[in-house]
């Protein structure tokens, strides 16, 4: 009793309530991230794995570059241009060598282990200094670091939005739902799987950017489960965004809850390491809680019909039966006498 | 128009499951020719319409759609040319996007897609107006998702993409065999009524002897991947259901389908 109640005397909420502007940052910068995986998962029903690889590119790219003395912004924007590239050589490895989009992913991630740690100079991380470099965004202002997660979240939202309603974002989604009416309206199904995964990973190459300038380091292993991070987000996000608005729940409105989802995932997590839980543990807390909730929709299709049911129903309606009369099944099922049988024929006629 | 020059295709070659679905085809479409395809299962039929349309690529011979050879492109360059309607009605449509946003899908056939908005009003209201001729209140749902539509209602819109950007050649692969039967005859009505209006060179595969006789100007009957009677013009204006069920029976490969039977007995 004396350790719980130590435990809890330990917790400070102030210390919880400084905790979560933080977390609200970080959560902003995987927010961006998971609109990345929202154009893969959600648009081209592509499960893309290389996002694990392509967020520690991002990371890695940005700082070595801000290093060498290039411009932060313009470092950023060749840090996306990586990830396209990175999301290209998935594409490719998928339309054109025929290899399962899973397993092309999981490829490009794996050979973007030693791509990274080659930028990075062959070490693990990179440090660099938001005294020395006027980096994008910092941990170090939190409030600030806030307003540019939230600027270029509305950018990348609005650039979204304007580009899946053109003529080719338009073929991108059709491509993801239905690849033989595609293909029969004259879509390169190809061409529109290998761009939906560049920008994916583009967007999830800018988020690692902005990540690393955030921690002031880049790290090899940063992106490390990036993939169900962004799933959480968006699950949490669509989840929340079907609650509170419903049908009214446009194409930015999901963008937006996709950000949401994602502020949400790490104020949870901000929570997590309050309560001092250890943080490895987060890890299973997010496959647990992605795992649950990509299962509510089976589960809820089961809930209405299911061998399982059926097999249920039919045993209760013969228990039923029993209670109602034990000996039904001695009793003759045609009788001979003529009058039951008078009964039943109008008890028939009566039914029509 | 159209023109199949010894057309042959075998799947899974050199397996115990080798098939020879088309054997030598030869057929030549002229201009506004409206042709039903009939045939056992396993005749050929829908393996012709999709040599044409090219799922794949072909064994043998040439296929020229208004005298270009197009046997080297693969089926998203061929729909420059040829609209589709499919047996299986969810195939047509994209069930999580809008009416509008299918229809706009199926204007841009054959066109180069940039960074134009995917719909514009204009276009809305001409969708509005060209979907009242399906007489199915659809003009009054264009921002309604596809999917939340019944088949016969998604076929019918299958229809009217298909042939919105007006095709050199339509294809028709069964696409009112998965309907009920009150529903395919309003999906044919329609059909006959597109085609009508545009002089649509046509090849419609149907299973219902009654349909092929009663629609288009010519037909052609499969049978073990050969085109085995070809009839147009007053002849084929002649025919009889039992004229159809005699020659089948001179195939004697005993394929008549049930559903064929059932369309007979009618």
């Amino acid at each position: 009793m004396g350790a719980v109640a130590s435990y809890f005397a330990s917790l400070s909420l102030p210390g919880l309530f400084a905790r979560i502007p933080a977390g609200v940052a970080q959560g902003l910068v995987w927010g961006l991230m998971a609109l990345g995986v929202y154009i893969t998962f959600r648009l081209l029903d592509i499960a893309d794995l290389s996002v694990d690889g392509t967020f520690s590119t991002g990371s890695a790219v940005v700082v070595m570059l801000i290093l060498s003395g290039v411009n932060p912004w313009a470092a950023t924007l060749i840090a996306m241009a990586a990830g396209l590239v990175a999301g290209t050589v998935t594409g490719l490895l998928h339309t054109k060598l025929g290899i399962p989009a899973i397993l092309s992913g999981i490829l490009t991630q794996y050979a973007l282990y030693s791509i990274n740690l080659a930028i990075m100079g062959f070490k693990a991380n990179q440090a660099v200094s938001v005294d020395k470099y006027a980096l994008i965004i910092s941990s170090r202002t939190i409030p600030k670091a806030i307003l540019t997660g939230v600027l270029f979240s509305a950018a990348i939202i609005a650039l979204l939005y304007w580009f899946f309603g053109t003529e080719l974002g338009s073929s991108i989604r059709a491509t993801g739902c239905n690849q033989q009416m595609a293909k029969a309206q004259g879509i390169n199904i190809n061409s529109m799987k290998v761009l939906g995964l560049a920008i994916s990973n583009g967007l999830v190459a800018m988020a690692g950017a902005l990540s690393a300038q955030y921690s002031g380091f880049a790290d090899v292993n940063s992106g490390r489960g990036a993939i169900v991070i962004g799933l959480a987000a968006v699950i949490i996000g669509e989840v929340i965004g079907e609650a509170l608005l419903g049908k009214h729940l446009n194409f930015a409105g999901r963008l937006a809850f996709v950000v949401i989802g994602g502020i949400l995932y790490y104020i949870v997590y901000t929570v997590v390491l309050w309560l001092k839980l250890d943080s490895n543990l987060m890890k299973l807390f997010t496959a647990v809680i992605v795992a649950i909730f990509l299962a509510v929709p089976y589960l809820r299709g089961q809930s209405k019909s299911s061998f399982r049911r059926a097999g249920k129903d039919a045993a209760a309606s013969a228990v039923e039966a029993y209670d109602r009369d034990p000996y039904a099944w001695d009793k003759p099922q045609n009788t001979d006498n003529a009058q039951s049988a008078g009964e039943t024929d109008a008890a028939d006629k009566g039914v029509k | 128009m159209l023109e199949l020059k010894n057309v042959s295709k075998t799947f899974n070659p050199g397996t115990i499951n080798e098939k020879k679905a088309l054997l030598n085809i030869n057929l030549r479409l002229n201009e506004g020719d409206f042709v039903t395809v009939i045939g056992g299962n396993g005749a050929g039929k829908s393996t012709m319409l999709n040599a044409i349309a090219g799922v794949w690529p072909v064994d043998n011979g040439s296929i020229l759609i208004d005298g270009k050879d197009v046997t080297g492109l693969p089926d998203f360059k061929r729909a420059a040319y040829v609209g589709r309607v499919f047996q299986d009605p969810m195939t047509g449509t994209a069930a999580t996007m809008q009416i509008d946003e299918n229809l706009a899908l199926a204007a841009r056939r054959g066109l180069s897609r940039g960074l134009r908005w995917a719909v514009t009003q204009a276009e809305r209201d001409e969708y509005r107006e060209k979907l009242k001729i399906l007489n199915l209140g659809l003009e009054e749902r264009l921002t309604v998702k596809v999917g939340l539509l019944s088949g016969g209602q998604r076929q019918a819109l299958t229809l009217l993409m298909a042939t919105l950007q007006k095709p050199r050649l339509l294809l028709l692969d069964e696409h009112t065999a998965a309907l009920d039967p009150k529903t395919a005859e309003k999906v044919l009505e329609a059909t006959t009524t597109v085609v009508e209006k545009d002089h649509l060179t046509t090849l419609m595969v149907t299973h219902n002897m009654k349909d092929a006789i009663r629609h288009g100007n010519r037909l052609v009957m499969m049978s073990g991947g050969r085109i085995i009677y070809d009839v147009s013009g007053e002849e084929k204006k002649n025919l009889h259901v039992s004229d159809l069920l005699r020659k089948f029976e001179e195939t004697g490969d005993g394929e008549l389908s049930d559903r064929m039977i059932l369309s007979a007995a009618e």
